[in-house]
């Protein structure tokens, strides 16, 4: 008896197996990305909206941990905190009173920071439009088959966002930009996230396909933050994101929890303020759409069943010899010019006014402005010659 | 009258011309009508074989021979041959005195069935438009074909990295400077007019797994699972760097040599069973190889060890890596068809034909597609500014796509996929230029808000005199027809 039972148990243990190896092939098909990258925008700056820049730098690692490396990540912040003069302690943000967890560590990579967070310089990355000399780690490298999270936190309004206390980005700036993005299809999948005040106005004027947007507080509402420190003296997260950031502590690379879960997180008990989503533009079924998918990075193998036969010896690279030889030219330098023989020569004879004097080895042409700054200090230096202090 | 005129000049923004109707005329181009002019030189061998002439860039040669002919072995009906030829043998019923259609009508089939294997067929149009039609989850193999391989794209760099974990115990040499020259260099060569190839190479010294291996004490060798494989890619591709030059996609091949505790080590396959070539690959990314040392040395060896990595085999798996992943695959040939195996560049001709026909679709769909929406957007929103170079890059794409459309109906594959290549840059120098983000958006309310505290006080005694103007008048008619009166 027990052994029959015993096999019965195998035998549904093995078609079990067989049963997983269908799912993840289906979940293979299912998600169709290849690639993940997060935009993670914290959009305030000044000492006392520390708790945005720890919102995001708590988000940066989870998704770090998940697995996106840091060159699929852009973080946007104002990074003005960790060094403020009024931190207690410098070099640290935290994210949880009793200082338990410092969110800015030593692997931080801030891709825009300070002044360069703008709508302008966002807009650039998500739409792809920045100038040829962005290095590649300020870029959105994203192709068709990328799943994209984007996160904003700051302070928000109805309809609008506002950057760093001088300017705002509308709701239909933002909805123009993911079509765009759309039209040259740099995303897969959009999963948008926003932790502001009167968040949900900002994924009303969506239109295109393929986004799911979750927001912490409905239009009317107020998004509030969590818990002060008194030590720090500032609020240090806010409860949409605290909660948030629990919940994805439990997520490992390898968990199969879904978008629906993703949902109830912050329910109005704990957050005072509704938290809202929006599916309708989502092709899939939101339950189908793993955590995954958009915060961690789990790649896609195959098995490599083919190999070519090579059967040339190789080639010894003898290039290197000639390479050598035809470096044995000697090379000098350019005769420079004796600077401080012109300067001491024009101090003893009367030089005109506005005259171009050319100075210096790569042969800079002085306009008259330095010429007159010469002249100044020529001066300070004939006077100290003659009155030392 | 002077106001207006001038306040309307000062404040319209400048828009190049754009050839509105080109782009219109573009965009509703068949892709499929124009393609598939393929020339098929069909020869009948009844007694000798001719020389083999060089056929010209797509165009096919098919040789038939009869039944009885020994140029194939007994169970092989299709020899299809690295340059652009294809030996096909007759059925048995087919005599002599036969006329040439009803012979052609009896080929027909074995020939499309070459077809399919050599040359473009309708999956491979709807992989090369992937981004632009989704299938419907019916066809997996084709859905993952077209994740696998990489997008067209003018260039990419490929990155060879050899990771050792534990260099107390194993001294790794790799010829790889050589390797490539030899193994790699001669592909990227002959693919030189689909894209340009950067290689650079690494080594990575205590990069470690990011799972542990499990000791199969059966086989007496560590295993990794297939569902542990995703999962390794990721604790890597931290370390690995990229040229921080160019916004091209990068190929990373990786090659791992476990270290000393946890040798050998194999990769199985879900079904438990060893992979030979011990690598495997994640799409649109790279592949990583496993390189086992261990029966290289014996336990009484002195470490660190001094090891020679067999470049032939490690650049046998890569290159086969590569060709999945830049999409030279070919489908799986039916039963009966011999495949010659890959030449000394590791590319038969007609892949490379079929390579460049793909690409060139691809290009011609995605420049086309960029084109409208930017042609729709600058439509749409009409406060963004179109500068000259804008409007000229536009007008040259637009040029480059019909030339390249033309190049293809005519079948000449290689300047189609030149016009092509220029058309897509040229698109996407345009939609993509920087000075296009001026999306001034502002809300009618707004505008409003601005005009009005600078307009109204003017406005108001200008009104005021206006209506006292034509009072006045009125005034004086009614005095002149009482005088009259």
């Amino acid at each position: 008896m027990k052994i029959l039972g015993l096999l019965s148990l195998l035998a549904t243990h093995l078609s079990a197996n067989s049963v997983n190896i269908e799912e993840n092939a289906g979940q293979f098909f299912s998600s169709g990305h290849t690639n993940n990258w997060a935009v993670l925008v914290c959009t305030s700056r000044f000492w006392f909206n520390y708790r945005h820049v720890a919102n995001t730098l708590s988000v940066y690692r989870s998704v770090k941990r998940l697995g996106i490396p840091d060159s699929h990540i852009v973080l946007m912040l104002a990074d003005d905190m960790a060094c403020n003069h009024r931190n207690p302690k410098p070099a640290t943000v935290f994210s949880h009173k009793n200082m338990e967890l410092n969110v800015y560590g030593d692997d931080v990579e801030v891709d825009y920071r300070g002044y360069e967070v703008t709508v302008e310089n966002f807009l650039r990355v998500l739409t792809g439009r920045l100038p040829p000399s962005t290095p590649r780690s300020k870029r959105l490298l994203s192709d068709d088959r990328s799943n994209i999270l984007i996160y904003l936190t700051g302070h928000g309004g109805n309809g609008f966002l506002k950057f760093q206390d001088s300017e705002e980005i509308s709701n239909v700036e933002l909805a123009d930009a993911f079509q765009q993005m759309w039209q040259k299809r740099r995303y897969n999948e959009l999963l948008f996230i926003i932790d502001t005040c009167q968040g949900a106005s900002m994924y009303e004027r969506f239109y295109s396909p393929n986004l799911m947007a979750l927001a912490s507080s409905q239009v009317g509402e107020d998004s509030l933050s969590h818990q002060p420190d008194l030590a720090i003296g500032v609020h240090l997260m806010d409860r949409y994101t605290f909660y948030l950031l629990e919940f994805l502590e439990d997520i490992h690379p390898a968990s199969k929890s879904n978008m629906n879960d993703l949902f109830k997180v912050c329910p109005k008990s704990q957050c005072v303020s509704t938290p809202g989503h929006r599916t309708d533009l989502f092709l899939r079924d939101p339950g189908s759409a793993l955590i995954t998918d958009f915060f961690g990075s789990v790649r896609k193998v195959e098995i490599t069943m083919e190999t070519v036969n090579l059967t040339d010896p190789i080639e010894q690279v003898e290039q290197n010899f000639v390479n050598e030889d035809l470096q044995k030219e000697s090379y000098s330098y350019v005769d420079q010019l004796p600077v401080s023989e012109i300067i001491h020569q024009t101090l003893a004879g009367e030089d005109a006014p506005g005259s171009i004097v050319a100075v210096g080895g790569n042969g800079l042409v002085m306009p008259p402005v330095f010429h007159f700054y010469f002249t100044v200090t020529r001066h300070d230096v004939a006077t100290r010659q003659e009155e030392p202090d | 009258v002077v106001g207006v005129p001038l306040w309307w000049k000062t404040t319209e923004t400048y828009r190049a011309w754009l050839p509105v109707s080109q782009i219109n005329e573009l965009s509703n181009l068949q892709v499929c009508s124009c393609f598939l002019l393929l020339v098929i030189c069909v020869y009948i061998i009844y007694l000798s074989l001719h020389t083999l002439s060089e056929c010209p860039c797509g165009s096919l040669v098919v040789y038939v021979i009869p039944e009885s002919s020994s140029l194939l072995p007994q169970d092989v009906d299709v020899y299809i041959g690295q340059r652009r030829t294809a030996l096909l043998r007759i059925g048995g019923q087919i005599r002599v005195g036969k006329t040439l259609d009803l012979l052609l009508a009896h080929l027909e089939p074995r020939i499309k069935q070459v077809l399919q294997v050599m040359s473009f067929s309708h999956t491979d149009i709807t992989a090369a438009l992937s981004d632009r039609v989704r299938l419907s989850p019916g066809n997996k193999e084709s859905i993952a074909d077209s994740m696998r391989t990489f997008k067209s794209s003018p260039g990419y760099e490929i990155t060879f990295s050899l990771l050792n974990p534990d260099p107390k115990s194993h001294r790794l040499h790799w010829d790889i400077e050589g390797a490539v020259q030899t193994y790699i260099q001669p592909l990227l060569t002959k693919l030189a007019s689909v894209a340009n190839f950067s290689i650079d190479s690494q080594t990575l010294y205590y990069a470690m797994l990011g799972v542990n291996p499990r000791f199969d004490s059966s086989l007496g060798a560590y295993t990794l699972s297939p569902d542990s494989l995703a999962h390794m890619i990721n604790p890597v591709e931290a370390r690995l760097g990229s040229n921080a030059a160019s916004s091209n996609p990068v190929l990373n091949f990786l090659l791992y040599v476990p270290d000393a505790q946890h040798s050998p080590l194999h990769i199985h396959d879900s079904k438990k069973q060893e992979v030979p070539t011990n690598a495997f690959h994640s799409p649109r990314w790279g592949g990583i190889m496993v390189y086992n040392v261990d029966g290289f040395y014996g336990p009484e060896a002195v470490f660190p060890v001094d090891l020679n990595i067999n470049m032939a085999k490690v650049m046998g798996v890569f290159l086969a890596q590569l060709r999945l992943l830049l999409g030279v695959q070919s489908p799986n040939a039916p039963s009966g068809f011999l495949v010659a195996p890959c030449s000394r560049t590791g590319l038969a001709d007609w892949e490379l034909d079929r390579l460049m026909w793909s690409r060139s679709v691809e290009n011609v769909a995605t420049a086309t597609t960029t084109i409208t929406s930017l042609a729709q957007l600058l439509d749409q929103i009409g406060n963004i500014v179109i500068n000259d170079n804008i409007a000229e890059q536009v007008s040259s794409a637009v040029t480059s796509l019909q030339l390249a459309v033309a190049e293809l109906e005519a079948g000449n594959l290689r300047f189609a996929l030149q016009y092509s290549k220029e058309a897509i840059l040229a698109s996407e120098r345009a939609f993509f230029d920087p000075s296009l983000l001026h999306l001034l958006y502002f809300p009618d309310d707004q505008k409003f808000a601005i005009y009005i505290p600078l307009f109204l006080p003017m406005c108001v005694p200008i009104l005021l005199s206006l209506l006292k103007i034509v009072s006045d008048a009125r005034q004086k008619r009614r005095e002149k027809q009482a005088k009259k009166d």
